[in-house]
């Protein structure tokens, strides 16, 4: 499913948060939406998933604007996994993938042994099939995340949206939550907080600043050192990872801090300036 | 350590190894929920019918069973037997009201607890209570004709309606509200409001004091046929409808983000919880003062036995909040007699040892609550 956001401008109270966001994800595609903290990634991504109404401008899926759709209709078509889920309340996993059948069921409808079967393929997908009767609240945060994902999937939705859902996760379960959802084939919109994950999985980058699209593209296209040293404010090197030959950024220390730098050392200092410096 | 029973709807592999089966949250929560339901009401039944054969007089519960059918059936004959009025005027309006009250308070808390999500949230939270026992308060202190002649009751609910709009209205910021600024405006309007009600205390006499403290600690005595309808239909209804909105319910539990990912329209269905369980409250206040605790402990009492999932918390709050007050009201009447003591004393004090053991019982199984 194709997700066009077209002039999208979100105001909370008289404060504008995101304004001329203008954004394709093609089907199937893996979208990294990246920018600093409050540089209006998760309202853009709200905005999607009709948590937060844009002021201006339409969010398309497909050829319909998801805002004159109904929220179940809505729902049907996209999904979210965000950044931590609240366990205050005791639901085992199976209840928790089981709300996915949510925008699927009219009021008076009750669980059907199809919606069962959902359920358990999602849980399945997720290699979660043995955790279907623990408590949600006792898992671990990657095993949360993945309960989450196999909700998407029970949900049937074609337009999967990642909050910064890899936040808070160790190495290992950061990668499996991004290779489970690459592999997913569904059209992707990630926001993501580490740059790398961004560039070893992204098909398309959208670099945020400010409420404001910086740059779209590749990512070898929008990761640019200079890009990176204005938005982040930090010096960037741009390689490429020695086994999937993908990007791969390392990053220097901040001016402030030359404590960090070696004084005798080997390393060739050049290699941690960005490009423009390196020209001088 | 208990193996949860495999949910008959769903056919999820059984749960194999130690993985699975640690953390396993109820023991109810699967095939063994509906006999489960059957024994709540059963339980219900039995509780009332106990209830009806305690008192100065007491009538055998055979004879009991015989007057209540009697009088259920259609174009029985009427007893003129003492036992008969006893039981019919006086003890079942009250009984049939403790147990409306309860079952309302309790899905009242268990809604109120979603929607806010936060576990410590009943109808205290939203101001309810106190707006309610300011009304009631300034008709006991003040006299029904300085209120231009409204009564008790009127009076309670009203406040009630005021003090929701008021914590509502405050709650909320250009058509969005959130559940902390919903508790934040809840809590400092009921405390605005108690002031007001402490005022008028202050300067009540002697005879109206005794009043005001039985009201502000509930109570069902002088509970009449004539006052049921209303409150009984207002809590079938509202608890019926949350029960259709079981799904939006849970998907409540998850976090606003996720609740609108699935497709609830969360400004609206908030509005919609907050009027339902404020009219329960307020109904069930305006006639049997205002009932601490249960709205609180009830709810979790229901999810620590069958979890979280509205679809069986919701009727299982119902009936063990209905048994409940039933069995509290029997204290208040019975344990000082000839004389009465409010509810109020009666929830918490029996409410909360049980409720703490169940904690503690649960902590020991390394269950989060």
């Amino acid at each position: 499913m194709r997700v066009h956001l077209e002039g999208v401008q979100v105001r909370i109270d008289s404060a504008t948060i995101v304004e001329d966001i203008d954004l394709v994800a093609e089907p199937g595609q893996m979208l990294g939406l990246v920018g600093p903290n409050g540089s209006g990634k998760s309202t853009i991504l709200r905005s999607i998933y009709r948590s937060i109404r844009p002021s201006m401008g339409v969010v398309h899926l497909d050829d319909d604007d998801v805002w004159r759709l109904s929220a179940k209709e809505s729902a049907q078509r996209s999904a979210v996994v965000a950044q931590e889920a609240p366990a205050e309340f005791d639901l085992t996993v199976t209840e928790v993938v089981a709300m996915g059948r949510t925008p699927h069921k009219r009021i008076l409808e009750r669980d059907s042994l199809e919606d069962a079967r959902i359920v358990a393929d999602g849980l399945a997908r997720v290699e979660m099939a043995e955790f279907s009767h623990r408590s949600f609240a006792t898992l671990s945060g990657g095993e949360k995340q993945r309960v989450l994902v196999a909700r998407a999937l029970a949900q049937q939705s074609r337009v999967l949206i990642l909050d910064e859902a890899t936040n808070h996760l160790d190495i290992h379960a950061q990668l499996g939550l991004m290779e489970l959802v690459h592999g997913l084939g569904v059209t992707v919109i990630a926001a993501l907080h580490d740059l790398n994950l961004a560039a070893s999985y992204c098909d398309a980058v959208c670099l945020v600043n400010r409420g404001a699209v910086v740059a779209v593209g590749s990512v070898s296209e929008v990761m640019t050192p200079e890009r990176l040293a204005e938005v982040f404010g930090v010096r960037a090197h741009c390689g490429v990872h020695p086994i999937t030959g993908r990007p791969l950024l390392t990053f220097g220390p901040l001016e402030q801090s030359p404590s960090l730098i070696p004084t005798n050392s080997h390393t060739p200092d050049h290699r941690l300036l960005t490009t423009k410096e390196r020209s001088r | 350590m208990s193996v949860r029973a495999p949910e008959a709807r769903f056919e999820t592999p059984p749960s194999t190894g130690k993985k699975a089966s640690k953390g396993a949250p109820n023991l109810l929560g699967g095939a063994l929920f509906p006999p489960f339901l059957l024994f709540l009401a059963a339980l219900l039944v039995f509780s009332g019918l106990v209830a009806l054969s305690i008192g100065a007089v007491s009538i055998p519960l055979a004879q009991v069973w015989q007057i209540v059918l009697r009088h259920l059936t259609p174009g029985g004959e009427k007893s003129t037997l003492v036992q008969d009025r006893i039981i019919w005027t006086f003890r079942a309006p009250r009984v049939v009201l403790a147990m409306v009250a309860g079952a309302g308070l309790s899905v009242a808390g268990t809604a109120l607890q979603a929607l806010v999500r936060n576990p410590l949230a009943d109808s205290y939270i939203l101001g309810v209570n106190q707006g309610a026992s300011l009304g009631a308060v300034a008709v006991l202190v003040l006299g029904s004709s300085a209120l231009g002649g409204i009564g008790l009751s009127t009076a309670a609910f009203i406040g009630a309606m005021v003090a929701l709009a008021l914590v509502f209205l405050l709650g909320q910021r250009s058509g969005r509200s959130n559940p902390t600024r919903l508790i934040l405006a809840g809590v400092a309007i009921g405390h605005l409001l108690s002031a007001a009600t402490s005022y008028l205390v202050i300067h009540a006499n002697t005879q109206a004091l005794a009043g005001v403290l039985f009201w502000l600690l509930g109570s069902f005595a002088g509970a009449k046929w004539s006052q049921l309808p209303i409150p009984t239909a207002v809590v079938l209804a509202t608890t019926g409808w949350l029960i259709l909105q079981r799904r939006g319910l849970n998907a409540l539990l998850m976090g606003d983000e996720s609740a609108s990912a699935l497709g609830v329209n969360l400004y609206r269905f908030r509005v919609r919880l907050l009027v339902a369980c404020a009219l329960v409250s307020g109904t069930i206040i305006s006639v049997a003062g205002s009932i601490g605790f249960v709205g609180l402990m009830i709810p979790h009492i229901a999810r620590m036995l069958v979890g979280a999932d509205h679809r069986r918390v919701l009727p299982v709050a119902a009936l063990l909040g209905a048994s409940y007050l039933v069995w509290v009201d029997l204290a208040a009447r019975t344990l000082e007699r000839p004389s009465e003591l409010p509810i109020g004393i009666f929830t918490a004090l029996l409410g909360a040892p049980f409720f703490l053991w169940l904690m503690r019982r649960r902590d020991c199984q390394g269950v989060a609550v």
